[in-house]
């Protein structure tokens, strides 16, 4: 593994340690970590598997003949159809192999990447975090030992991962080698992203940024695939990790050379992982803590103030994201209507659904990035809850400060922000896409149909607030909404869902701008539901017992 | 204003299966400073979360300078001070910030005051949170309660953490608060710091009141053990009232003694110690946890063999 050839290259003091030194206690710290992730990987691993193996099943009860086969690669011939599927390549030949190939690669994609990075960062960053890592260090434990099992335990994953992808797709009927590229790519995108997460582990000091930074990688490996799949510009899809994958054309030519790249890739992160470790204390980032303001600013003492000062980070992180996110797809926006207009079928059928192409391509990517400003929105209203479970609510409460104000102050942070996100990423779409398409009232328009959501979001708000003052240790529940979300919004066209699924989620409700026109009664609605689940979540929380530690 | 800072009586207070509080009575006078002292899970913190209003009694009777903690928490809470035992900060403030924070959401805080005592007490405002040792911690709540103008302070293990120098501040700043009249709870396990600083004191055990009253009350309950090399063997000390466990050894013509004895005998007893030539003397002070095992000690065997009706699991807070 890359994590010996690496350990050599220990700096100065480590010179009189052997390879064997630096890695002491790595077979003991792997069996701990599958020890520690004995239900939490198997679950991931099973939910992954059985995800693919039943889309794989619908395919074949949903696309039974050629003919249907044929019409689902048309609509896919769209840049809304490829940018949240993959290349075009896979459309010339599609059968029930490459249909998985092109529409489940890119998806599974971001999934094991997730759980990738989430394994990494919990072995490595969140022991230091905690101080658990400094109690194993002063044990007989080497100085790579921590990095090396936690690779370990994901590289381990995403090969079972693979081997069960491979053999299951192979049983199913969709061709022995395709099914072992096919599984070999999910691990081989897994291990790239958990080697990303092996160097920003060592970059921050604290869990929450070294998982998000690289999330933020995945979302843009994400976006530029999707942005050069859908613009017909392969360059871009190169650069991502995503797109290598996908360009192995499984089930079409079974091309295996593109996984050496992610090989490549992993090889160096980890490389670089390591190194970085040494340069740092244990516990410690990168950067050297800084001190800061012996007094408080008169904004920080209020409670409205302070609760943004809690969230402004994640929050400037989030609007840089989805503002890219949203600059990206419209960019290619102008090209949509362009590389379509000369099929015939598909314009007649546009005409009669109302709108163009592009409209249709700008309210599917509408649809993303609520889900994403969403994503936020739930972990700013569940911040709370974290602040309850940390200890720190206690001694606010003890002061001249009400426990609506406080939880209300978080809530109202999560509402305005949600909403903030959601014109950035119009703005984002509607600027780039007015420049591509050379159409400058697309900035008003899309900007609007991006705050059409925004009802949504407060609906998630409120579920969060009902979840924290009801039921607060089941809070986490509150992620349904943007995982629903997605599969019903995402998936559900794709697999053709029954209609009532997308109507169980709030933003199943919202129209569907700029392609269906404005309908003030699903948001008024939405409104009033939102408003109704905050004051019962705050009417709970009013009435319970503080968890304290 | 009443004269009774805090009066609770029959407060109980279940976590599940956990009963926490198990009637529990307790009166604080206005102006005083009040030990309150138990074993670790004896129900401390719990008492002092429903006085707060944090967590909500399952029946009894509580009144905070006169009002309900549960109804009038925020009101309350502008007239109090609160030090957790266990300070979390928050990792991206200073602990200045924090201090200012706490200050200002409680009502405001005097500059010169809160600036005097992070001086005394040896604190770096400006470190992150997450930069701070469990002792910084605990003195930024420390100097962010006393630099209000709280007229009640409930502190709750306030120096856990703290090392001994920063223990004699404490000690003088609570001192002077008493001076300017404020009322203290101060809960602890140290039977030592409760001494130095209590007025009164209530002892509790597994959710009750086992003993309350003045120290001078509650004197016959410390007893104090002796050790002594003297020139000549000891004899005859167990003929004393208040003293208990004798043991002498001869060695050579002098001896060594050790002996228990009640706190308010212990002049006598030191008196005739003295007539055998005393040429190094220990006095051990009594810890609570002694305390608690000779007087309740049968108690906690009978629980502990034989089921004597109620269910007590210990635990709870902390």
């Amino acid at each position: 593994m890359s994590a010996a050839t690496t350990a050599t290259r220990a700096p100065a003091p480590a010179r009189a340690v052997t390879a064997a030194g630096v890695l002491a206690g790595t077979r003991t710290l792997i069996a701990f970590g599958l020890r520690r992730d004995r239900v939490r990987l198997p679950v991931w691993i099973l939910a992954l598997f059985l995800c693919t193996l039943s889309t794989v099943g619908n395919y074949r009860t949903l696309y039974a003949g050629p003919e249907d086969r044929a019409s689902v690669a048309a609509t896919m011939d769209s840049p809304a159809g490829l940018a949240m599927t993959g290349p075009r390549h896979y459309l010339d030949a599609y059968g029930f192999g490459a249909m998985t190939g092109h529409q489940m690669l890119g998806f599974m994609a971001v999934l094991v990447a997730l759980m990738s990075i989430l394994t990494v960062t919990r072995h490595t960053r969140d022991e230091e975090e905690t101080n658990r890592a400094e109690l194993v260090r002063s044990t007989v434990v080497g100085r790579h030992a921590h990095l090396a099992a936690a690779l370990s335990v994901a590289v381990l994953a995403n090969l079972v991962l693979a081997l069960l992808l491979a053999v299951g797709l192979g049983a199913m009927g969709l061709g022995a080698g395709g099914s072992l590229l096919y599984g070999a790519s999910h691990a081989a995108v897994g291990i790239v992203f958990a080697c990303v997460a092996a160097v920003t582990a060592q970059i921050t000091a604290q869990t929450r940024g070294a998982s998000g930074t690289a999330l933020a990688v995945v979302g843009l490996a994400y976006v530029l695939r999707a942005a050069g799949d859908a613009g017909g510009d392969d360059a871009l899809s190169w650069l991502s990790p995503i797109g290598w994958v996908q360009r192995t054309y499984v089930y079409v030519d079974d091309r295996w050379w593109p996984l050496l790249l992610c090989l490549v890739l992993a090889v160096l992160c980890a490389g670089a992982g390591f190194v970085l470790s040494t340069r740092r204390d244990v516990g410690a980032g990168l950067r050297a803590p800084r001190t800061g303001s012996p007094v408080a600013s008169g904004a920080l003492t209020r409670p409205l103030g302070f609760a943004l000062r809690l969230h402004r980070s994640m929050l400037a992180g989030f609007g840089a994201g989805v503002f890219l996110m949203g600059a990206m797809y419209g960019s290619i926006l102008g090209q949509a209507d362009e590389m379509l207009k000369d099929i015939d079928p598909i314009q007649e059928a546009l005409r009669k659904t109302g709108g163009t192409m592009a409209e249709s391509f700008a309210s599917m990517v509408m649809v993303v990035l609520a889900v994403v400003a969403s994503v936020y929105v739930v972990m700013a209203a569940l911040r709370p809850r974290s602040e309850e479970n940390a200890g720190r609510a206690e001694p606010l409460l003890a002061t001249g400060l009400s426990r609506a104000r406080w939880a209300g102050s978080h809530l109202a942070v999560a509402l305005a922000g949600g909403t903030l996100l959601l014109l950035l990423a119009g703005l984002g779409i509607g600027v780039a896409g007015a420049a591509s398409a050379g159409d400058s009232g697309l900035v008003l328009s899309l900007t609007g149909a991006a705050l059409a959501y925004a009802p949504a979001l407060w609906v998630t708000t409120g579920v969060a607030a009902v979840l924290f003052g009801w039921l607060p240790r089941a809070a986490q529940a509150a992620w349904a909404v943007p995982v629903y979300a997605f599969v019903a919004g995402y998936l559900g066209p794709l697999l053709r869902f029954p209609g009532w699924t997308k109507n169980v989620s709030p933003f199943g409700h919202v129209p569907q701008l700029p392609s269906a026109g404005m309908n003030w009664t699903p948001s008024a609605v939405l409104t009033l539901v939102a408003a109704g689940l905050l004051w019962l979540g705050l009417e709970g929380f009013r009435r319970r017992d503080l968890e304290c530690k | 204003m009443t004269t009774k800072a805090i009066t609770v009586s029959g407060l109980h207070k279940s976590f599940g299966r956990t009963h926490a509080l198990d009637g529990l009575d307790l009166t604080v006078e206005a102006g005083e400073v009040h030990g309150f002292l138990g074993p670790n899970g004896a129900g401390k913190s719990t008492t002092i979360r429903v006085l707060l209003g944090l967590l909500r009694a399952d029946s009894g009777a509580a009144q905070l300078l006169g009002k309900d903690p549960w109804h009038d928490a925020v009101e309350l809470h502008r007239h109090l001070a609160y030090v957790p035992g266990d300070v979390e900060l928050w990792p991206g403030l200073t602990g200045g910030e924090a201090i200012d924070l706490l200050s200002r959401l409680r009502g405001g805080a005097d500059k010169r005051r809160r600036d005097e005592l992070t001086e005394r007490f040896g604190l770096d405002p400006t470190k992150k949170g997450r930069a701070y040792s469990k002792g910084n911690r605990q003195k930024v709540a420390i100097v962010a309660a006393l630099a209000s103008d709280a007229e009640l302070l409930l502190l709750d293990e306030p120096t856990s953490g703290l090392d001994p120098l920063m223990e004699v501040v404490f000690q003088d700043v609570i001192l002077e608060a008493k001076a300017a009249g404020r009322t203290v709870l101060l809960s602890s396990h140290i039977l030592a710091q409760v001494e130095k600083l209590a007025d009164r004191v209530s002892i509790i055990r597994l959710g009750r009141t086992v003993q309350s009253g003045s120290l001078s009350e509650l004197r016959h309950l410390t007893r104090t053990t002796i050790e002594a090399e003297t020139d000549r063997p000891a004899a005859g000390l167990d003929r004393l009232p208040g003293v208990h466990s004798v043991e002498v050894t001869a060695e050579g013509a002098g001896g060594r003694v050790r002996f228990a004895v009640d706190g308010g005998h212990l002049d006598t007893a030191v008196r005739e110690l003295a007539g055998f030539g005393v040429r190094s003397l220990i006095s051990h002070p009594p810890t609570l946890e002694e305390l608690m095992l000779r007087h309740y000690g049968d108690e906690l065997a009978a629980n502990r063999h034989g089921d004597t009706g109620g269910t007590h699991t210990r635990g709870g807070a902390r």
